[in-house]
């Protein structure tokens, strides 16, 4: 933290051991402990709201209907016919990340995409599959794709390594894009409520100033509502089109 | 100079390249909402690649905030 500022904006990342000794004994923080809640959210959505499995569907069994109908067609229509499988990937990669980030807006809760290990897992989880996908379906030409079909074979020594400077650069700019969404979304919430505070402090005046900082973080919280959902979609959707770069023949 | 200036005017440097951003977003939006203008039909194909769009550019934003975070708070 600089020396200078009074706001502590990042010490809300750190990571303690929560449930007592036996968090302690397998260190385990809010992190995992907030993923353990996401997951069994969304599988407990699925499996609660597909048990009726009725033709006409009642409201939970609807809403599970169009959260997988929104990720089959998004991967089918993006990725092609062998979207079909990835489309539990794509699923479970955009209701994780969808959870985590709303998980992380209630209070005294802990958003883990927060932290640039677990986005960057994610980031590295798509890159992989994707060469793997690609070594496998295309095999040695996917090393034609760093040399972009119409250019002259002059610019070469040029064009390759910036190519695959930019492929490289894919799973750095999927994780910081994640992180750096949710860890700025924190910190502007964690800076107005400290404006407030500090207003509030300067006596009658400041307590009526200090309602200004709270209407901005409620407006930032419906800001937060929109980004959490748009860069869970925006991650799923660049593992698609990363995908249908990997099978195109 | 101390190092608490020198933070605070490198955070105030690093978040200029938020006006380049600016004018993107500006840009994405204003072509997403002149071609709904001229063809509302096409709607649907449009706005999920001007979310697209929009989410990208903004990661760019936040890869400047990033740094002056950085630069300010580590």
């Amino acid at each position: 933290m600089a020396a200078g500022s009074s706001i502590d904006a990042l010490g809300q990342f750190e990571l303690h051991p929560v449930l007592g000794a036996l968090g302690e004994s397998l260190r385990f923080s809010q992190s995992p402990l907030m993923m353990i809640v996401a997951s069994v959210i969304v599988l407990a959505f699925l499996y609660v709201g597909m048990r009726p499995a009725a033709v006409v569907p009642g409201r939970l069994q609807a809403a599970a209907e169009i959260c997988y109908d929104f990720i089959y067609n998004m991967a089918v229509d993006t990725i092609g016919s062998e979207g079909r499988a990835f489309f539990p990937f794509v699923f479970t990669l955009f209701f994780f990340i969808l959870a985590g980030n709303y998980l992380g807006l209630l209070p005294f809760s802990f958003a883990f995409t927060s932290h640039i290990a677990v986005t960057l897992a994610l980031a590295l989880m798509v890159f992989c599959l994707s060469i793997i996908v690609s070594l496998k379906v295309q095999g040695a030409k996917f090393f034609a794709h760093f040399m972009p079909a119409g250019a002259p074979k002059a610019l070469a020594p040029l064009l390759i390594p910036i190519e695959i400077l930019s492929f490289l650069s894919r799973p750095v700019s999927l994780s910081i894009r994640l992180f750096a969404n949710m860890v700025a979304g924190h910190v502007m919430f964690d800076m107005f409520a400290a404006f407030t505070i500090m207003l509030a402090g300067l006596g009658l005046f400041g307590d009526v100033i200090a309602v200004g900082p709270i209407v901005i973080n409620v407006a930032l919280m419906a800001l937060e509502l929109l980004v959490g959902a748009l860069q869970a979609y925006v991650f799923a959707i660049l593992t698609c089109i990363y995908l249908r770069e990997a099978v195109a023949h | 100079m101390d190092i608490a200036a020198a933070r605070e005017i490198g955070a105030g440097i690093a978040v200029i390249a938020l006006a380049g951003v600016g004018i993107g977003l500006g840009n994405i939006f204003s072509t997403l909402v002149s071609s709904i203008a001229r063809n509302p039909s096409a709607r649907p194909h449009v706005f999920g690649l001007g979310m697209l769009g929009f989410a990208l550019t903004e990661a760019v934003a936040l890869y400047a905030l990033l740094i002056a975070f950085l630069i300010l708070f580590v």
